[in-house]
């Protein structure tokens, strides 16, 4: 059963260095929150997961807290690169940063076959590209019926994931509507699970066929309102387009990155006191 | 209204005009996205836009900015997983055409979205495959949305993210892919066709008032024009009058959000 805890409580007992940590999200429901509280309790070593690694892997990277990446495509949904990442990569700042790439398809089948506590991942994908050559993960299978050769990639099993959803029961049962990526492969892929929630509720009252985590599969459930800020969560916030566009510039100087990780991260106490600063900054116009 | 247009307007018009009404169309965010959309707008009102987040039958009002959009959920005919869409959907062989940009492109429409310069030690470091590599094996055919440049389009790519014909002739059937590969590259300056025979990209048709040379001179290969290089039709006024409406509320949607924030 899924225990409510704060959020700080929470990584403090369920993340730990070296861990293998997936927060996912695909441009919806992004667990900023999370990565901000893994940021403030200073985690190192992680090894990161994530389809779609954005803004917040970013800050994480920037921040020191991983030591690898697994993913499929690195960038600020609808702005460019992801700087910090790319510093990462390309100048081992501030640390050397392990890659190890795959493609969308690749990666969901793969968390497919971690839910379904199966090794490897089989997809028709891969051929004539230059993957395998810089991943020797990818490999191939030959299929017993027809002799077709298909791509075999490992499935991913986390430690932790870390999904950010709309509702949760005072259970723990948690729902979640909208695009939602591969949130539900990733949590049961996962040893343990948290879910951040933008509003605790008495029951769910969710239609047969939604898209619920029953609380026996989440190992603890925070309630974290707005905590997919500045991402969005369908039915109560929109993205805040703005704060992507400004990460650019941010994420692209050193210092100003540690200047702002210090002042909105390691400074402030939670999401509740960051969330206050930002919307200070934006009433005063110096954003974010 | 003035038919003047700019180039980048006829590269959306010329791209548009290559989906057909009813086609099944897994849509890449930026360039293809606003493409799709123009001919979902215009003559081809019942292609089905597919998103790589979930949506199927997506009609978004305005442009997404990102891939995984509400608007996009919202206007969709459903929403299904992302392992859902890349499994059923696209692997499933339901998707009549796969809409691809890139960052670099080579005369076999190779596709390379990973670095510019060496893996290991890369110059550029880019966002990498997301949906594409499947997308340009699995769909039926791909077509392709490109700023004509050298440094776009090169005679070899740094990195194959997504094949098109691997080293060109038979090198394609020879890896045994489902989908027939790249029809087409629409860029600012002209349309490429692959040749039946060798694959190699060469120009079928030239948008109006650029010349032979100004492509050639924006090619990082040696470029062939076909025989029957044609010139691209000019785009219409109602084309361009629903491209300029449907920039201006994406603007505004976005811009509303700025206001507020």
């Amino acid at each position: 059963m899924a225990k409510w805890a704060t959020l700080a409580e929470a990584i403090a007992a369920h993340v730990h260095d070296g861990d293998c940590v997936a927060l996912e999200g695909f441009t919806h429901l992004i667990p900023f929150a999370a990565g901000h509280e893994i940021i403030r309790q200073g985690l190192r070593d992680l090894s990161l997961v994530r389809m779609t690694p954005d803004i917040i892997y970013d800050q994480l990277i920037g921040s020191g807290c991983a030591k690898k990446l697994t993913f499929s495509w690195g960038g600020n949904p609808g702005v460019g690169s992801l700087h910090r990442f790319r510093d990462a990569v390309e100048n081992s700042w501030p640390r050397p940063l392990a890659i190890e790439e795959r493609s969308h398809s690749d990666l969901a089948n793969a968390y497919v076959a971690g839910a379904a506590n199966l090794p490897f991942a089989m997809l028709r994908g891969y051929a004539g590209s230059d993957f395998p050559r810089v991943n020797d993960q990818i490999r191939s299978i030959t299929c017993p019926f027809t002799g077709e050769v298909l791509a075999a990639t490992p499935a991913v099993r986390t430690d932790v994931t870390i999904i950010h959803a709309q509702k949760a029961d005072s259970k723990g049962n948690v729902l979640l509507w909208g695009i939602l990526g591969v949130q539900k492969e990733a949590v049961l892929a996962a040893k343990r699970a948290i879910v951040t929630v933008e509003e605790r509720v008495h029951t769910l009252d969710a239609p047969p066929n939604a898209c619920v985590l029953p609380s026996w599969v989440v190992t603890a459930v925070c309630e974290v309102p707005r905590g997919a800020t500045p991402s969005y969560a369908h039915g109560y916030y929109e993205r805040d387009n703005v704060f992507y566009r400004a990460w650019d510039k941010i994420s692209r100087d050193r210092e100003l990155f540690v200047q702002w990780v210090r002042r909105n991260i390691l400074e402030t106490r939670d999401f509740a006191e960051y969330l206050r600063l930002q919307g200070e900054a934006k009433e005063q116009a110096i954003l974010p | 209204m003035s038919l003047s247009y700019t180039s980048d307007e006829m590269m959306t018009v010329a791209a548009a005009r290559m989906l057909w009404n009813g086609a099944v169309c897994f849509v890449g965010i930026g360039l293809p996205s606003t493409a799709a959309n123009l001919a979902r707008l215009t003559h081809a009102p019942d292609a089905v836009l597919i998103y790589e987040s979930g949506p199927i039958g997506a009609k978004p009002s305005v442009l997404p900015l990102s891939i995984g959009d509400g608007n996009l959920a919202e206007t969709a005919d459903t929403v299904v997983s992302t392992p859902e869409i890349f499994r059923y959907w696209l692997q499933g062989g339901r998707v009549d055409v796969g809409f691809l940009g890139a960052a670099q492109l080579d005369r076999f429409a190779n596709l390379n979205t990973t670095v510019v310069g060496s893996y290991e030690k890369p110059q550029v470091r880019l966002p990498g495959a997301g949906g594409a590599p499947e997308i340009s094996s699995s769909a039926k055919e791909v077509l392709i949305v490109v700023k004509h440049s050298k440094r776009t389009l090169v005679s070899k790519v740094d990195f194959i993210t997504s094949v098109g014909f691997g080293t060109g002739g038979d090198a394609r059937e020879k890896l045994g892919l489902a989908g027939k590969g790249p029809v087409a590259v629409i860029t600012d300056l002209c349309i490429l066709r692959p040749d039946p025979v060798s694959h190699e990209l060469e120009v079928a048709s030239i948008h109006p008032g650029v010349d032979r040379k100004a492509v050639a001179d924006s090619t990082g290969w040696q470029i062939r024009f076909a025989e029957k290089c044609a010139v691209t039709e000019a785009p219409r006024a109602t084309a361009l009058e629903v491209l300029r409406d449907l920039k201006a509320r994406t603007a505004a949607a976005h811009g509303a959000q700025r206001d507020q924030a």
